[in-house]
């Protein structure tokens, strides 16, 4: 499918903006990568996502695709003729579709919810959240892998790339907070698996690098902390 | 397929769980309803959805499907022969993912929060925000219809499900909170859909009749009021 174009609009440090490139790197397509500034959002962006104005959005032609799941799933339909991304089996599916979703609508406002947390209770709270999800996930890819190395088997899937995408920020998290989450001891697994992911051939060049991460990290809370509670 | 093959957990009043027996009535299958009560669970919901312990839960030999939007899709894929829920065009299907997300993720909490809204100007700012909603669905209607009478086309699909299941808690809404959400003059094509899909086959008698859920919330509001600390 050569001559339609695809664009990415995006940023780096989004773990969203990579699944639709760790998507596209899988089917190996060639995609224009448009990278949208923090606090301004471009023309195109707010023509082509109006009801949310937000990344990624793919540009397949003149049609725009968003969000960031919706988008995986159209790039594995559309060229079909790639590496599969969804499992091929209904059921299996269902169980990828269940762990994405549980991902997006708990872990990752889970592990949000850290930085955010006032206080040394609420942070321990926030902390161990984040720790009794993971030790969820460590059981579902024991149950999805199957023995092998991925969630979604031999090579990287649907569920590899929903939850792989915030491994940057979880490690971000883990500095910045002192303290560890993806533990070796608790989650063998997983921590086995997140090396593999991370320096898959699809993911390496889109992963970014944690120090950088870290210091954008610092930028983003500075623009947009909320004030602090009032007594 | 013998009727003990497939299992709905649920709750008359769910629109969640209505929109899986709608997607089951489209494709003619036969199932068990075991009715679930929300504040005693029982052991199968539990042991089928340890993470959520939510239903819908579909149990298809034996194995759990979890989430509505994901049951739905399964079953699509499951039961090819009966008609087709998901678009067959890769775009389409986006678009219609697209709005799903935005109907469960964005709308349906404004409705749940206008049901429980005391106070003429709060009820105001959240129906205003409902009928931009709506107004941007009405769009989305027009695109995805292409002129016949449903989300789906000249048959009902995966967007008429989703959307529509909240047709019954609309109605309510509107009735309890004294205000006209969809009407004729502002979205003519969803208040003629809203019509056509209610009287659907594979609809009726599944979304509980409105005085039927009025009442209902009014049991769940003095539940709530009396849960609540004493001064």
């Amino acid at each position: 499918m050569a001559n339609k174009e695809v664009r990415v609009l995006g940023a780096w440090p989004s773990p969203f903006v990579m699944r639709a490139r760790i998507a596209l790197n899988i089917k190996k397509l060639d995609y224009e990568f448009l990278q949208e500034q923090l606090g301004s959002k471009s023309e195109l962006l707010l023509k082509s996502n109006p009801v949310h104005k937000k990344i990624p959005v793919l540009i397949h032609g003149d049609k725009p695709i968003c969000e960031s799941l919706v988008i995986v799933q159209y790039v594995d339909e559309v060229w079909s003729s790639g590496p599969s991304i969804l499992p091929s089996d209904p059921y299996d599916r269902a169980i990828a579709r269940f762990w994405a979703a549980y991902i997006d609508d708990k872990w990752f406002p889970s592990l949000s919810g850290i930085p955010r947390a006032q206080g040394e209770e609420a942070k321990m709270a926030a902390i161990q959240q984040v720790r009794d999800g993971l030790e969820l996930l460590e059981d579902a890819f024991v149950k999805c892998s199957k023995g092998k190395p991925f969630f979604g088997g031999d090579s990287i899937g649907y569920l590899d790339i929903a939850f792989g995408c915030f491994l940057g920020w979880l490690r971000v998290t883990e500095k910045s907070n002192g303290v560890k989450l993806l533990d070796e001891t608790k989650t063998p697994n997983l921590a086995k698996w997140a090396v593999r992911f991370c320096s898959d051939v699809a993911v390496k060049d889109v992963m970014p690098d944690t120090d950088k991460l870290a210091e954008f990290a610092k930028v983003l809370f500075a623009k947009f902390r909320a004030p602090p509670p009032s007594n | 397929m013998a009727k003990s093959d497939v299992k709905l957990l649920g709750a008359w009043p769910s629109p969640f769980v209505n929109r899986v027996q709608i997607a089951l009535n489209l494709k003619s299958v036969d199932y068990e309803f075991q009715e679930e009560k929300f504040d005693n669970k029982s052991e199968l919901l539990l042991k089928s959805n340890p993470v959520h312990k939510k239903v819908p839960v579909l149990i298809h030999n034996d194995k759990p499907i979890c989430e509505s939007l994901i049951i739905v899709q399964y079953l699509d894929e499951v039961w090819t022969s009966g008609p087709s829920i998901l678009p067959s065009d890769p775009y389409d299907r986006a678009t219609a993912r697209f709005w799903a997300a935005y109907v469960d993720d964005k709308w349906f909490p404004l409705l749940k929060e206008l049901r429980t809204t005391e106070g003429e100007e709060a009820k105001a700012e959240i129906s205003k925000k409902l009928k931009e909603g709506l107004v941007l669905l009405e769009e989305a209607f027009i695109k995805c219809s292409k002129g016949k009478g449903f989300f789906g086309g000249e048959r009902i699909g995966y967007l008429d499900i989703v959307f529509g299941s909240f047709l019954g808690w609309l109605k309510a809404v509107e009735k309890i909170a004294g205000l006209k959400l969809v009407g004729e003059l502002v979205t003519p094509g969803l208040a003629a859909w809203a019509e056509r899909f209610c009287s659907h086959e594979a609809v009726k008698g599944v979304i509980p009749e409105t005085d039927r859920l009025v009442e209902l919330a009014k049991i769940i509001q003095a539940r709530l009021k009396a849960q609540s600390a004493p001064k």
